[in-house]
């Protein structure tokens, strides 16, 4: 194992501002944050539809906002594999509600609830990515 | 009020993502891939997020009541079972394939990436299906 492109203060930064948006969300409105939560009940369902709508438009909002206040374009590396990009979009959509959160509402939010369930949901979607991207890496 | 609130902490949610680079797959997947080039920033958006968020949570958990709402809503599933083992395990499999999970794949649709755009629908389209069948 070599470490290599560590940006460990703005992780840190950025983390900062995500769990604040998480804890600002609790002590105003009351919920959790968990986006995949907020992302398909904005699909499925009609209560607080409005609200979560608010919400994802917010999270598209961010990167707009940062571009234009600081100028800085958004330089980001996805594949262009369409196997991997629908495969691995309805693996995220089904497992997420399957298992009813995300990185968002597993791995911040329970976790700060001391939530068991979300320990290990955690602990689970990180063994089996890493895994998965051990595996894709030897193919 | 409830709206407006949702609408910024949308917005500050999104620009940690974009500052912390969890936004980028290849940041991420450089996190997943532990056994060979690791790149472990992403440990650190973690703990970052949870020194903030777990002493506010427990700082107002025994509130009344949120500022803005009648009541706070938090999940009583304590329950740990198949669903939750197996959806994890999906869950890993995709953001381990595509390098997105589901914050960072909608917020990336601000850079008016294709392939974002793509993930983003088949994994509605995975929120959908997962509705049918619960």
């Amino acid at each position: 194992m070599n470490i290599i492109n560590f940006t460990p203060i703005s992780a840190l930064t950025g983390g900062l501002l995500i769990g604040l948006s998480v804890a600002l969300f609790f002590i105003l409105n009351g919920r959790m944050i968990g986006i995949s939560g907020i992302a398909s009940n904005f699909l499925i369902s009609k209560e607080k539809r409005i609200e979560n709508l608010f919400f994802l438009v917010g999270l598209i909002l961010g990167p707009t906002i940062y571009t234009f206040f600081l100028g800085q374009e958004i330089q980001i590396t996805i594949s262009n594999s369409l196997f991997l990009l629908i495969g691995g979009g309805a693996l995220v959509g089904f497992g997420t509600r399957l298992s009813s959160g995300c990185t968002s509402g597993h791995g911040i939010s329970g976790i700060s609830r001391f939530s068991l369930r979300s320990i290990i949901a955690t602990i689970t979607f990180m063994i089996v990515g890493i895994l998965t991207v051990s595996i894709t890496n030897i193919l | 009020m409830n709206k407006i609130v949702s609408l910024f902490c949308g917005i500050i949610f999104g620009i940690g993502l974009v500052i912390s680079e969890m936004i980028n797959p290849a940041k991420v997947l450089g996190f997943l891939n532990l056994f060979d080039a690791w790149d472990p920033s992403l440990a650190f958006v973690m703990i970052g997020a949870l020194i903030v968020s777990t002493p506010l949570f427990h700082l107002f958990k025994n509130k009344d009541k949120p500022l803005f709402n009648s009541n706070f809503s938090i999940s009583a599933n304590k329950e740990i079972d198949k669903k939750l083992i197996i959806g994890s395990v999906f869950f890993g499999a995709g953001w381990g394939l595509a390098g997105l999970c589901p914050g960072p794949a909608i917020s990336s649709i601000a850079l008016l990436n294709t392939s974002s755009a793509i993930f983003v629908i088949s994994m509605f389209i995975g929120f959908y299906i997962a509705s049918k069948t619960k």
